[in-house]
């Protein structure tokens, strides 16, 4: 992928609440963002909009166009499949198929769709993703045994090698780490750095040091009270929103001095 | 009972609500063995003259064979549940996954109510509308089968004009009938575990691309698996020990035919129990208790069958 993304005026509801209110950005290709924020308002949702999963959710659905390749995945005709198919997810909780082995969870995306894959075209392919996702080392004498048998850290990056295993343009993270140990969370971390080279990644995170080391640029998403939808408030270069934000509100929150 | 009686070297006072509650929850599980039991001694015990009279048991001097004699009940038995589980599985995990995965809530609601309302149909109100109502409308079904073209190189819906005749009271509308009638069991217990499968797995198999049916096939029915073999299980021993809506509905003969069209061929060992028994003394019904002492041996082992399958499943 060589364009951006480009988010213009999005608006996600539930129903007939507003959960998201007006987020335009432009993020960058091979780069990683992130956003931060209070919980409850509306980073998580936004994020799920960029693939369009938040559709799952019964009643939620989104105004405004989002980007990705210069095509617009809210036009008209564009099957949800086909975007989540380029832009691939991964989840808070490690969510490893547990019925699955670890090579049978790396290829189960490459075998939707009835696509057919060799052998040996399939040994490469769970080789490769698990190297991705810096797993091989650990699992390749185990591939055929269950994924639920690895530790948190390792299923989340199974997960990873799930989601890379279908070459996405853009890895969307929703606080990869967050249900992690601190040596889980550095493997995720480094990961995250290595997977720039390749992809976009943009990542939902509650822990701000997190941000502040993985992200080149920081989204700061607030809400203006219970019950009311969230904005983006502020959007720069990393380094910015934590040395100089522009906004008091972006301030306070970096600052710890919020509410 | 030992269990229940303090011991004096143990220290911790044992409080009387403890004590009570123990010995009623530890009697409570032993009567189900004593039941069980008790049933099978009395199988065992009644069918005993039959036993003995029979020749495979006792030698050349035996009156009878008991191996002919329950053979064809037991064929009849496993052909007409096992054409009732083939019919029934595919269609209770079609409504299980309707009602857990595809259907609005409003719609899902009801429908799960209705197929559970079909479980408290009484078995003989089955048969009513089974022998009274089916049996003629599954008539041109029945001779479309008989006579289409696939069934030249398929044996089993062939059979002899004699044999095929109306009225169709033959072991495919026994089986019709008996397949209705597990559907209820099939379908609850499918859509619980349907229901069970983990959000997060779901939304894993949507990320990574999946249609809803892909989602279904790759995360859905591999968790639900062994509740559905568990459930079909169940069905299965339902329609083996189910009396009322065969006899009523199937016309009963004693012969080994996969004719499943062929009427007056097949009986089940239930159903020919409930028929013979009024009418049945001495030796008779002793070879009848025998009859039931099988179809309690073919169950258990039915379920032991299923608690294999689910237990080895869930290994994996």
């Amino acid at each position: 992928m060589s364009l951006p993304i480009e988010i213009e005026d999005l608006n996600v509801f539930y129903g007939d609440f507003r959960a998201v209110d007006g987020v335009s950005m432009t993020i960058a290709p091979n780069s990683v963002t992130a956003l931060i924020g209070p919980s409850g308002c509306g980073k998580s949702t936004f994020l799920r909009t960029l693939n369009r999963m938040h559709e799952v959710i019964p009643g939620a659905y989104a105004e405004g166009t989002v980007k990705i390749d210069g095509q617009n995945i809210y036009g008209p005709g564009v099957d949800p499949v086909n975007v989540r198919r380029r832009v691939g997810m991964v989840f808070q909780k490690p969510n490893p198929f547990p019925t699955m082995s670890i090579a049978e969870n790396v290829l189960a995306g490459v075998k939707l769709n009835n696509k057919r894959v060799s052998r040996a075209e399939a040994d490469q392919i769970v080789e490769v993703s698990l190297r991705g996702a810096n797993l091989w080392e650990e699992v390749k004498n185990r591939l055929n045994k269950p994924g639920g048998g690895l530790s948190g850290g390792q299923q989340q990056r199974l997960c990873i090698a799930r989601t890379i295993a279908v070459k996405p343009e853009v890895v969307l993270m929703d606080e990869p780490a967050s249900a992690l140990d601190p040596i889980s969370t550095l493997a995720i971390e480094d990961l995250i750095g290595e997977l720039k080279k390749d992809y976009t990644i943009v990542i939902v995170t509650h822990n701000m040091q997190q941000a502040a080391r993985v992200s080149d640029k920081t989204g700061f998403f607030n809400i203006a009270g219970t019950g009311t939808p969230g904005k983006l408030i502020e959007y720069d270069d990393t380094n910015t929103i934590f040395n100089s934000p522009a906004n008091k509100q972006t301030e306070d929150y970096v600052s710890g001095r919020f509410g | 009972m030992t269990t229940t009686s303090p011991q004096k070297t143990n220290r911790t006072p044992v409080r009387l609500g403890d004590r009570i509650f123990t010995s009623l929850s530890v009697g409570s599980g032993l009567l189900i063995f004593a039941a069980l039991l008790a049933v099978f001694l009395f199988l065992l015990a009644q069918s005993w003259d039959a036993i003995r009279a029979s020749t495979e048991v006792m030698g050349q001097s035996g009156e009878f064979s008991l191996a002919e004699f329950v053979g064809p009940l037991v064929f009849g038995t496993v052909l007409a549940a096992g054409l009732a589980l083939v019919m029934a599985v595919p269609v209770a995990v079609g409504i299980a996954l309707f009602i857990s995965h595809f259907a609005p809530r409003k719609l899902a609601t009801p429908i799960g109510y209705v197929v559970d309302l079909l479980a408290a149909v009484p078995s003989v109100v089955f048969g009513l509308w089974g022998g009274v109502w089916l049996v003629p409308k599954l008539e041109p079904a029945f001779r479309f089968l008989h006579e289409s073209l696939f069934t030249r190189w398929f044996p089993m819906f062939q059979g002899s004009d004699q044999e095929v005749t109306s009225p169709m009271r033959n072991v495919l509308a026994a089986a019709v009938v008996l397949a209705v009638m597990i559907l209820p069991i099939i379908t609850a217990v499918s859509r619980e575990v349907f229901l069970q499968v983990p959000r997060l797995n779901e939304e894993a198999a949507l990320a990574l691309g999946a249609t809803r049916w892909e989602m279904i096939r790759t995360v859905v029915l591999p968790f639900g698996r062994s509740g559905v073999v568990s459930a079909s299980m169940l069905g299965l021993g339902r329609a083996l020990g189910e009396t009322m809506a065969v006899l009523m509905v199937m016309a009963p003969g004693l012969t080994y035919t996969l004719h499943v069209l062929a009427v007056g061929q097949h009986s089940t060992i239930a159903s020919y129990i409930a028929a013979q028994n009024a009418e049945s003394t001495g030796l008779d019904m002793s070879k009848l208790i025998f009859a039931g002492l099988v179809l309690f041996v073919i169950t258990f082992i039915i379920n032991f069958i299923a608690r294999a399958i689910v237990s080895a499943s869930s290994k994996k």
